[in-house]
């Protein structure tokens, strides 16, 4: 018989609002996201200097990944192979990418920015998290059109039920423009939830995706 | 000199997004890299950039990057070498 995976917590980012499955809530008085992301960090005391160096997609799976594993040492609990990330969204490193090509636009004045030019990729927001958080387990990233949780649990699953994982972060991390959202999910076999554990499953990942903020 | 070392401080600042550093907390003499600062390979290339950008400066192998990039100072007696050749 397979076991039930479940979700131990959740962070949902939108509309200048955080919220968490452990009773974390931000409500951001400022509504552009460099300057709401920023104030989030300060609001939680993040104390992470490389934050400000990312580009506007990882500093939203950071913040997001770091309120998910608040308090939580995944190393000391699965080790350092035993977490994975997979993660998905629509607009791949569309934001950052644009952002690179004006500053390359112009021949003339030619000075392509290597800090920037390293962020357009989505996966490396997947780096950063993994970076502060020392996880070296299986990870990937999906694009796909639209938010798909029935694609996120089934290949969740698969990792477990093949023991490639023994936990999981997941979920989607969207960045372009003005429009962002971020919900991500820890899986575990078991976990605690202060609000009661969910069952890892389309349904209850889709309710948290469509809580309103 | 003393003038160009305040303005780099401040192009550094902003150029690497040290959101939380103020000038005052750069010594001119401390090494920019691991110690010091503690920036990384990313910051000494959009350092090289930036100095090549704003001053003209080119930095042309790595063992010149050491040199130059060691401090605040050294940046600063580079860029005045380069305009006094």
């Amino acid at each position: 018989m397979k076991e039930s995976l479940h979700i131990s917590n959740y962070c949902l980012i939108r509309n200048s609002h955080l919220i968490t499955g452990q009773d974390h809530f931000f409500a951001g008085k400022e509504t552009a996201f460099p300057d709401f992301i920023k104030e989030t960090y300060r609001h939680f005391n993040i104390g992470y200097p490389k934050f400000f160096k990312m580009d506007n997609l990882s500093k939203l799976g950071f913040l997001a990944a770091e309120l998910l594993l608040k308090d939580r040492d995944l190393n000391l609990d699965y080790g350092k192979d035993g977490t994975g990330i997979i993660l998905a969204n629509a607009s791949a490193s569309l934001d950052t990418d644009r952002i690179y090509q004006a500053s390359i636009a112009d021949r003339s004045n030619y000075f392509p920015s290597p800090s920037v030019f390293v962020y357009t990729l989505p996966n490396i927001v997947m780096g950063e998290i993994s970076i502060r958080h020392k996880l070296f387990g299986e990870n990937a990233f999906f694009i796909k059109q639209t938010f798909d949780p029935v694609f996120m649990v089934e290949y969740v699953k698969h990792l477990f039920e093949n023991q490639i994982v023994a936990c999981c972060i997941t979920g989607w991390v969207e960045m372009d423009s003005e429009r962002y959202e971020a919900v991500l999910f820890l899986v575990e076999k078991t976990g605690p939830l202060n609000n009661g554990i969910a069952i890892f499953d389309v349904r209850n990942v889709d309710d948290i995706y469509c809580l309103k903020l | 000199m003393k003038e160009l070392i305040e303005n780099l401080k401040n192009e550094i600042i902003e150029s690497l997004n040290l959101e939380d550093v103020t000038p005052d907390q750069i010594e001119a003499d401390t090494p920019l890299f691991v110690e010091g600062l503690g920036l990384d390979s990313i910051d000494a290339l959009e350092l090289i950039v930036l100095l090549e950008k704003k001053y003209g400066l080119k930095i042309d192998t790595a063992e010149e990057g050491k040199r130059i990039l060691y401090s605040v100072r050294t940046i600063a007696e580079n860029i005045i070498r380069s305009r006094n050749p």
